[in-house]
């Protein structure tokens, strides 16, 4: 059969499923600093959250009658992988499991599937489950390396233990195994009147330990370097541009610094904004997911600037320890708007735009 | 590097010049280096009504009539036409409806030639070797006589550009060696071949245009293009004010308004031609051929084509008489088997998708490219959602946003499509080229700016039949005014006698003035 196309009669060869892959493999670095804080607790996290979110994806085509081939571009185990990662160590199976279906369906299918989500399925998973068990969601579990363990999280069998029935299935109470972020715990000591300096000093918060992955935190989100690395890869693959990660994080240190500078008690430093919580993750891999984001790299710009000025907002005034997810959400309603003011300039136009 | 460090670096100098976006396609330029060679004369020859952009022309010649080489058979009807030659010497066999080399299989009435043998040519044509001391009007009318229309790919009447308009003083010519298409070869293989007629060709266009400062600009995967040329150059002491320009190979780079900004770093302002900031950009081919109309009086009758394609046993760069059946040129080159090959005329990223092999070659005929079915877009036809990666963006000369048009297009919002600046598209392909999704952008645009262009057709249409209504209803009213005036004074002289006739009158005709501004409305 013929089929007639107009030109272009060549293409570059780029395809959807070769960047999800890109994405996807750009997270491995975190994905293994996760494996080895967390052990087999991560890998049943990322494994049951990237099998019920194909799954998932599987069932809604099939109800709106397309081709099962979707799947194969990718988006749906790279949304599995990015939610795990955002997720507790000791989040519970079916937690895991309700998160990917909100993702899917809630975040992603309802719009209308790949490619028509205003927001970034992942996180607005994420968001929900905060939302739905905020206990569960911000019980930090002591990273193995940083303090003695009181479990093997690299034994399987205690992992699936505590994975499926939970820690009081081992009759380990909750206080054992975990601790408050070091977001979470500055935001605590300060509304009690701690200043941050002191603060950090008694959670013994390393910035050293924060690059490398030491801290407590998400499993994926531990590890600045390991972020990083992946966020270089994305950039060198072309997956990404410096545009949205740069203004992001340049904003928070900004905002960060000078704040810290004129009251240190009462505001964080810029170091410690930029290495805590998911900034990271967010800035390279949720805030630059390109259905969500802006189109042009002015409007990107523009988008890394409003995330940055939201997270740090949340961070130092708001009720959450953590505002980088809510500030990217927030930012996500905003895209059509700044795609619409920030387009690039028309060759032979003024510069000057009509609405 | 970044767009915006680049616009820094350069606004600063410390670089040139350089288009937004712009690809880096793999050039497969196989014939770059096959000399180029006369295609065998076919015996028939086939010549559209309309090969240029513009007015059809009207055949001047009959069935059965003899023609020789060069001979006008087809006078131009309009202005921005130029009229038609025979290819070949021989007889007219049948003028009728003729498929034409575009996507649709679309038909053009045609003069259809039965060559002869002999290729006699008709010499009616006066040679005008001394065309620096000729009027540029009569050199002038010599383009347009011999039927040069931009060989480039764009065949736009050439004539219509070579003029003085002392509004408009053409400051610098550009002299077009970029062939940045893939595949194609005919300039690169023409400014190696040819370099001292396309100077020539060059000094004329000066000449017509009265200028003496001209730029030949070359992408620099031709360098040793460039050098013929500098050296033929060099031997010249009619071309001081020309130089060569080596620009980056970068698509679409031949694009007149993007070599433009990268030459001189001045942009061609939305809705104005280059004249209107002083240039005037030809093609080397079209330089060559003028030469060869105004020194050696040859119409428009041949030009170099590239044959190429994965699927062409043997790539070459052949001297094609125009109106050759594409099969028969395609036969020369040992493709005869057109099952599972899909067949380009021109380049592959601008050119057309043709329905099968029996078309001619016609005056934009860059490039005849034969490709394997199986291996065609690389598998990249299946269009998908588009995730607004922005990499169409990037890529995109103009500096538009084709995701966000191709929607709008799409959608059948076309207002709003006109105002993301849907017609500064022109319409590269760079966007499709990159497309992760393999989304058909440049198609989309197509149907926008058809679907507007037929939208403002039927509002003119309708503007003009409103006002066809309105002056209608002017003139009833003026012809009821007249009556009723008329009526009234035969009523003034009959005064007494009617009065109570005038009464039921003037009833009616109030009721009838009522009726007609009802109407009205």
């Amino acid at each position: 059969m013929l089929v007639m196309l107009s030109s272009p009669h060549m293409h570059g060869g780029d395809s959807l499923r070769m960047m999800m892959l890109t994405v996807i493999l750009a997270l491995l670095p975190a994905a293994a600093v996760s494996v080895y804080l967390f052990g087999w607790l991560a890998v049943l996290l990322i494994l049951v959250c990237m099998l019920s979110c194909l799954a998932t994806e599987a069932v809604c085509l099939k109800l709106m009658g397309k081709s099962l081939t979707t799947l194969l571009d990718n988006s749906a185990a790279l949304t599995g992988l990015l939610l795990a990662l955002t997720l507790p160590a000791l989040t519970p199976w079916w937690m895991a499991v309700v998160g990917s279906i909100f993702a899917i369906v809630l975040g992603k299918q309802v719009y209308g599937g790949l490619g028509y989500n205003i927001f970034n399925p992942a996180l607005s998973a994420r968001v929900i489950l905060l939302i739905s068990f905020p206990l569960q969601m911000t019980t930090w579990i002591i990273p193995m390396s940083a303090a003695t363990p009181v479990v093997n999280l690299y034994d399987l069998s205690t992992c699936l233990t505590l994975f499926f029935a939970g820690p009081d299935a081992l009759k380990l109470g909750l206080d054992a195994i975990s601790m408050a972020s070091p977001l979470g715990h500055v935001k605590t000591e300060w509304t009690l009147g701690v200043p941050v300096a002191d603060a950090l000093a008694h959670y013994h918060y390393s910035y050293l330990g924060a690059f490398l992955g030491t801290e407590a935190g998400s499993i994926g989100e531990t590890s600045v370097l390991a972020l990083l690395i992946g966020g270089v890869f994305l950039m060198a693959r072309h997956s990404i541009t410096w545009h949205i990660p740069f203004s992001y994080l340049a904003t928070v240190a900004v905002l960060a610094a000078l704040f810290s500078g004129i009251d240190p008690d009462h505001f964080a430093p810029p170091m410690f904004h930029l290495f805590a919580g998911g900034l990271m993750l967010c800035a390279f891999f949720m805030a630059t997911d390109p259905v969500s984001s802006p189109v042009t790299p002015t409007g990107q710009i523009v988008f890394g600037i409003g995330c940055g000025v939201l997270t740090w907002s949340i961070r130092s005034f708001g009720g959450y320890p953590e505002g980088a997810m809510f500030s990217v959400l927030l930012m996500n309603c905003a895209v059509p708007l700044i795609d619409h003011y920030f387009r690039p300039r028309v060759y032979g136009h003024e510069s000057g735009r009509k609405s | 590097m970044p767009a915006m460090l680049r616009n820094l670096a350069q606004r600063l100098g410390m670089m040139a010049h350089s288009f937004d976006g712009g690809i880096h396609p793999s050039d497969h330029k196989l014939g770059a280096g096959l000399h180029s060679e006369p295609c065998p004369l076919s015996p028939v020859h086939i010549l559209p009504m309309k090969m240029h952009i513009g007015e059809a022309c009207l055949p001047l010649v009959a069935v059965g009539d003899r023609v020789l080489r060069g001979q006008k058979i087809a006078r131009s009807e309009g202005y921005v036409s130029v009229p038609v030659h025979a290819s070949t010497s021989g007889r007219v066999v049948r003028i009728e409806e003729y498929a034409i080399p575009h996507p649709s299989g679309m038909g053009m009435p045609s003069i259809i030639i039965e060559s002869d043998g002999d290729d006699a040519s008709d010499d009616s044509l006066e040679p005008i070797t001394d065309w620096r001391n000729t009027d540029p009007a009569l050199l002038r009318e010599r383009a347009r006589m011999c039927g040069l229309a931009g060989l480039g790919g764009a065949v736009f009447p050439t004539f219509i550009k070579l003029v003085q308009d002392s509004r408009f003083p053409i400051e610098t010519v550009v002299l077009n060696g970029i062939e940045c298409e893939p595949w194609l070869t005919t300039d690169h293989r023409l400014m190696l071949e040819y370099a001292d007629e396309i100077l020539t060709g060059l000094a004329i266009i000066m000449h017509m245009v009265n200028t003496d400062s001209a730029i030949i600009a070359i992408e620099d995967n031709k360098s040793d293009a460039a050098e013929a040329i500098e050296q033929a150059l060099a031997l010249r002491d009619d071309l001081e004010g020309a130089r060569v320009v080596l620009l980056p190979t970068r698509y679409p780079q031949g694009s007149e308004k993007q070599l433009i900004y990268s030459l001189t770093g001045r942009e061609v302002p939305a809705g104005k031609l280059p004249m209107h900031i002083g240039m005037l950009c030809q093609n080397v081919a079209t330089a060559r051929a003028l030469y060869r109309a105004v020194v050696r009086a040859e119409p428009l009758t041949e030009r170099l084509v590239t044959v190429s394609g994965d699927a062409m046993p043997r790539p070459a760069n052949l001297h094609v008489r125009i109106g050759t059946p594409m099969r028969y040129v395609f036969a020369q080159q040992g493709l005869t088997d057109f099952e599972d090959v899909r067949i380009l005329h021109g380049g592959p990223m601008m050119g057309e998708l043709l329905r099968h092999p029996d078309v001619p070659v016609v005056k934009s005929t860059n490039g005849m490219l034969a490709m394997l079915e199986a291996s065609f877009m690389g598998g990249h036809t299946q269009e998908q959602a588009c995730i607004r990666c922005g990499h169409c963006s990037e890529a995109c000369p103009a500096g538009l946003v084709p995701n966000l048009l191709a929607d709008q297009c799409r959608s059948d919002q076309f207002e709003k499509a006109e105002s993301y600046d849907l017609f500064d598209c022109i319409e590269c392909g760079a966007c499709s080229y990159v497309c992760p999704s393999n989304i058909p952008l440049v198609h989309y645009f197509r149907y926008g700016k058809g679907q507007i262009a037929q939208q403002r057709r039927e509002k003119s249409f309708a503007e003009a039949s409103r006002l066809r209504s309105e002056a209608r209803e002017m003139r009833i009213e003026r012809e009821n005014q007249a009556r009723a005036a008329r009526r009234s004074s035969v009523r003034k002289t009959h005064a007494p006698a009617a009065e109570s006739t005038a009464k039921t009158d003037a009833a009616g005709d109030s009721a009838a003035d009522k009726t007609d501004e009802g109407s009205k409305d």
